[in-house]
């Protein structure tokens, strides 16, 4: 983008820089009190020889606004890709899938961190930078800006002419009188404070360059908004405390799954999660040992025609008995977590789990249990497997799969289907497999799969697969003789319970509303400075008011009207036509 | 079910006053640059001139007095006012709409998308309306009406599905204060990113383009010069971006109780993410020496882009927890 570029209003740095080019109110005497916010500019310079010199010019660099920019650019593109390849720490099955479907490409992604894009080495690099380069840029305007704070509001400067926002009248009241009425209207009320005001006294001087020569004037210099670059500091600070908040809760934090089924329970403790995962930081004896109930699950499903079987609730109904002992009935249910001793209890998922039970051909029972059937869909078409590995000696190991439907159909050509989520009529369906499950082979299998690939299915007259359909306390024979399956009376639920710890989650919360209070703060708290000279020309009082504000400020030319407004005995109020009454502003384009 | 019927027949109508709207704001711009080509060269002098709200208007004889003088100083304008009533009859049909789906599926009309086209829609002609009040912005009108009757339409045809419920993981205040800022931010950031694209293009022209040269593109002159254009759209920007910080939060916390973590990098969370960075980097680059002005308007643009990226790509590509279009 090359081509002439304009500034738009708001952008110069005559606020807290002084004047940088002949074009902007220059003021001799606003020095010392407008304060430096800013380390040097970052601006690229031949570097100086010299491995200090090249540290130096690195570390200005970095801190430069430019390469925040810059940071912050890299940093939205390099979030990307993490939302269109599958993230292992989100699906690592897709991911898995997706390395089968693209074995080249999937290598080289994989090597360069594409499935684990947020905790890759160029991600991380990406932000840490950033918050490197944040820190030298906050830490020098923070010391700055603590000085700053107590500064006094600059001298007026000779000449108002050049300021964005002006005004002038004429009053039979005393200069002296002006500036102590238009002191205490700037300043505001006592608990409201708004503009930091001095009042002064100047001498008369003669012309020199383009200031006219003036009789003694008394002068007025306000300034307001210091909170506005607090909040500007307070955002970034919070920024970091942040960050650093989601780090220590990473290392810190555990997460556990369990399935329960209605009846049963599960204690507070690693070995009796399905699934556990925790930080580095994470010890066990921290778990609090409480244990917890399934008394009961509900669900409701919408039986309108708009929006048949859409959930509509769900609930689970706990007990939670406490290490001393005591015990108390809780609910959980989706977005309302049950807290216990610093911990959150999630409700993830619910379904069926049917009562099972195999007996093989020699009469002796191989199994018996509940079998949770995961839902496919928003009918609860569920899927579920069986493996009957203890079968009586001599005999082929059994291999259940199948589907639960809680409210079947079963269409003309003999298929079924679930029309709706709740058991009104429920149906069991099994396809049977035999031979050996390898499970004696100690390598871990997923319990909601079979693999079928070295079993033998059990096959009709037809050569088609044999398919078995159980209702509730019914018993079939398993086909080739295998002995007979059976299914229980009633069908209890099962529910997917997420339990998690993260001690840092306040920290997480309080930091990022500082940094919400901070950046409205910063965007939207007028920094404004008015001043005002009143002194005797011809026997009426001229009282001249001039402001300049930081950042675009809508606010700017009606503060300095409401000013001169308040003068004692204003004549006829002038309000100069004003050449850009929108904004005006400052900034350092380097600051950072 | 009548009265979602009747919902969307309003969504209709609104579209159609809109459509209307959106061509009487179009033949505004195209006749008032007979009188305005001469008003020019007198306006680039006064850049950044704008009349700023509040503020006495400076005489209409001053050429200081900003981009819209010339505009109050010229006849009456019969195409704009035809156009603004057309659009505020179009937002007040389109208010009675959303109040009437709420009414429909008994529950705040924002939770899927096409009641989220809808309210974005409105809210987008209401910052329009709103500051039209306070200084003459009917520049705009051809843009933002253009742009909503577009939204109304693809909502309507892409995006609708039935009035009813919602899912246990929506039953939540959050879905009011989270989606409804969401919502909010994104018809801020719709009125904000045809600024800075009229900037952009205003900007381009001024500099002679051969192609914006054009007798064609003469309606830009009417437009305000480019440093109001981007004040402008930076006032809009800054509110939008404090409220998309807010949603994120707020989409935060809530996910914190549905979904058991309050970040996962799901893809709309990182696309919010995303948002949020490039509107940070265009705040940060306004304060960049050989970045604000025109560089800084492209980061509203593609700002804007990933906006409805992440309106529509996100729930419609991707598979995530956001899923909840409705739309299978
Ligand atoms: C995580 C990275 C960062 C984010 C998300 C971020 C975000 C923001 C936001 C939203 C603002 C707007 C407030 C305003 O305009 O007043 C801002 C302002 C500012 N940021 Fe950052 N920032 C980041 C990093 C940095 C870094 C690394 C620097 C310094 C090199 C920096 C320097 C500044 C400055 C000087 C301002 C004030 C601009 C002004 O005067 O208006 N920021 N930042």
């Amino acid at each position: 983008m090359s081509g002439r570029s304009y500034r738009p209003e708001g952008i110069a740095d005559e606020f807290t820089q002084g004047a940088r080019g002949g074009e902007q109110p220059t003021d001799a005497g606003s020095e010392g009190a407008a304060p430096t916010d800013a380390p040097p500019s970052g601006t690229a310079r031949a570097p100086r020889i010299g491995w200090r010199g090249m540290l130096r010019w690195t570390w200005r660099q970095l801190t430069s606004m430019r390469v925040a920019l810059m940071l912050l650019m890299l940093l939205a593109v390099a979030a990307v890709p993490g939302s269109i390849f599958p993230q292992r720490s989100q699906d690592p099955a897709a991911v898995v899938e997706y390395l089968g479907e693209h074995p080249t490409a999937g290598e080289w992604l994989d090597r360069f961190g594409f499935f684990e894009v947020y905790s890759s080495v160029w991600f991380s690099a990406i932000y840490l930078l950033l918050f490197v380069s944040l820190v030298g840029c906050i830490v020098p305007r923070t010391i700055a800006h603590a000085k700053a704070v107590r500064h006094r509001p600059p001298r007026p400067p000779a000449r108002f002419a050049r300021f964005p926002a002006q005004a002038s009248g004429t009053t039979s009241a005393a200069p002296q009188e002006v500036t102590d009425a238009l002191a205490a209207h700037l300043r505001g009320r006592r608990w409201l404070p708004a503009f930091r005001v001095d009042t002064a006294a100047e001498p008369a001087h003669e012309a020199r360059g383009k200031v006219p020569a003036r009789p003694a004037a008394r002068t007025v210099a306000a300034e307001r908004g210091y909170l506005r670059e607090s909040g500007n500091l307070l955002f970034h600070l919070a920024l970091l405390g942040l960050i650093v908040a989601v780090g220590v809760g990473q290392l810190m934090h555990y997460r556990g799954q369990a399935i329960i089924t209605e009846g049963r329970g599960f204690a507070n403790a690693v070995v009796d999660y399905d699934t556990f995962e925790s930080g580095a930081w994470f010890q066990p004896e921290s778990l609090v040992p409480f244990s917890m109930t399934l008394d009961s699950f509900t669900s409701q499903f919408a039986t309108d025609t708009v929006a048949f079987a859409q959930s509509r609730d769900f609930t689970a109904a706990v007990t939670v008995t406490e290490p001393d002992g005591s015990s108390s009935q809780e609910t959980i249910k989706v977005n309302h977590p049950l807290t216990i001793d610093g911990s959150k209890i999630y409700l993830q998922g619910n379904g069926y789990a049917p009562q099972i039970t195999v007996e093989d051909a020699e009469g002796a029972i191989a199994f018996s249990g509940r079998v949770p059937f995961l839902p496919e869909d928003q009918v609860y078409t569920s899927r579920g497997v069986v493996k009957v590995p203890d079968v009586s000696p001599g005999l082929d190991q059994v291999g259940l799969i199948g589907y639960f439907l809680p409210t079947a159909v079963i269409e003309a050509d003999g298929s079924a289907r679930s029309v709706f989520p709740l058991p009104e009529s429920p149906l069991l369906v099994l396809e049977v497999y035999r031979g050996d499950l390898g499970l004696d082979e100690g390598v871990p299998q997923n319990v909601y799969r079979l693999d079928t690939e070295s079993l033998t299915p059990s096959l009709d007259a037809n050569g088609d697969r044999v398919t078995l359909l159980l209702e509730p306390g019914d018993t079939v024979e398993l086909p080739d003789g295998l002995g007979t399956v059976s299914l229980g009376e009633d069908v209890p639920r099962f529910v997917a319970l997420d339990l998690r710890h993260d001690p840092s989650l306040v920290w997480v919360l309080g930091f990022s509303l500082a940094a919400l209070v901070g950046l409205t703060g910063s965007l939207f708290l007028p920094r404004r400075r008015v001043w005002v000279r009143s002194w005797v020309d011809d026997g009426v009082t001229r009282v001249e008011v001039a402001g300049l504000a930081r950042g675009d400020d809508v606010g700017l030319q009606p503060e300095v009207d409401r000013t001169l407004a308040a003068v004692p005995g204003l004549d006829d109020p002038a309000t100069e036509p004003d050449p850009d009454p929108v904004t005006v502003t400052t900034h350092d384009p380097e600051r950072g | 079910m009548e009265i979602a019927e009747l919902s969307d027949l309003l969504v209709w109508a609104a579209a159609t006053a809109l459509a209307v709207a959106m061509i009487a704001f179009a033949v505004d711009l195209g006749r008032r640059t007979e009188e305005r080509v001469g008003a020019r060269t007198q306006e680039r002098v006064a850049v950044g001139a704008a009349t700023a709200p509040g503020a006495p208007t400076a005489g209409a004889d001053a050429p200081a007095a900003g981009a819209d003088a010339p505009a109050e100083a010229a006849p009456r304008r019969r195409a704009a006012g035809i156009a603004m009533a057309t659009t505020w009859l179009g937002t007040a049909m389109l208010l009675a709409a959303i109040v009437l789906r709420g009414l429909a599926a008994g529950r705040t009309p924002w939770a899927n998308m096409y009641e989220f086209t809808m309210v974005g829609s409105f809210i987008a002609l209401v910052v329009f309306l709103l500051l039209n009040v306070r200084r003459d912005v009917r520049f705009l009108g051809a843009f933002v009406t253009g742009l909503v009757t577009l939204f109304l339409v693809v909502g309507l045809n892409s995006f609708h599905v039935a009035a009813t419920g919602v899912q246990p993981a929506l039953q939540n205040y959050w879905l009011v204060l989270h989606v409804g800022v969401a919502i909010a931010a994104t018809g801020i950031f719709t009125v904000s990113f045809v600024m800075s694209a009229l900037q952009l293009l205003r900007d381009v022209r001024d500099e002679g383009s051969p192609f914006l040269s054009r007798p064609g593109f003469r309606w830009l002159d009417r437009t305000p010069v480019p440093a109001t254009l981007e004040s402008m759209s930076f006032r809009l920007n800054a509110v939008g971006f404090v409220m998309w910080t807010f949603t994120i939060i707020g989409g935060a916390i809530w996910a914190e109780d549905a979904w058991g973590r309050y970040w996962g990098w799901d893809p709309k969370e990182v696309w919010s993410f995303v948002i949020w960075v490039v509107y940070a980097a265009y705040l940060h680059a306004r304060t960049t020496r050989g970045w604000s002005g025109r560089r800084a308007a492209w980061f509203v643009v593609v700002g804007y882009a990933c906006v409805l990226f992440n309106f529509t790509g996100v729930n419609l590509i991707f598979n995530g927890k956001h899923s909840y279009s409705g739309i299978s």
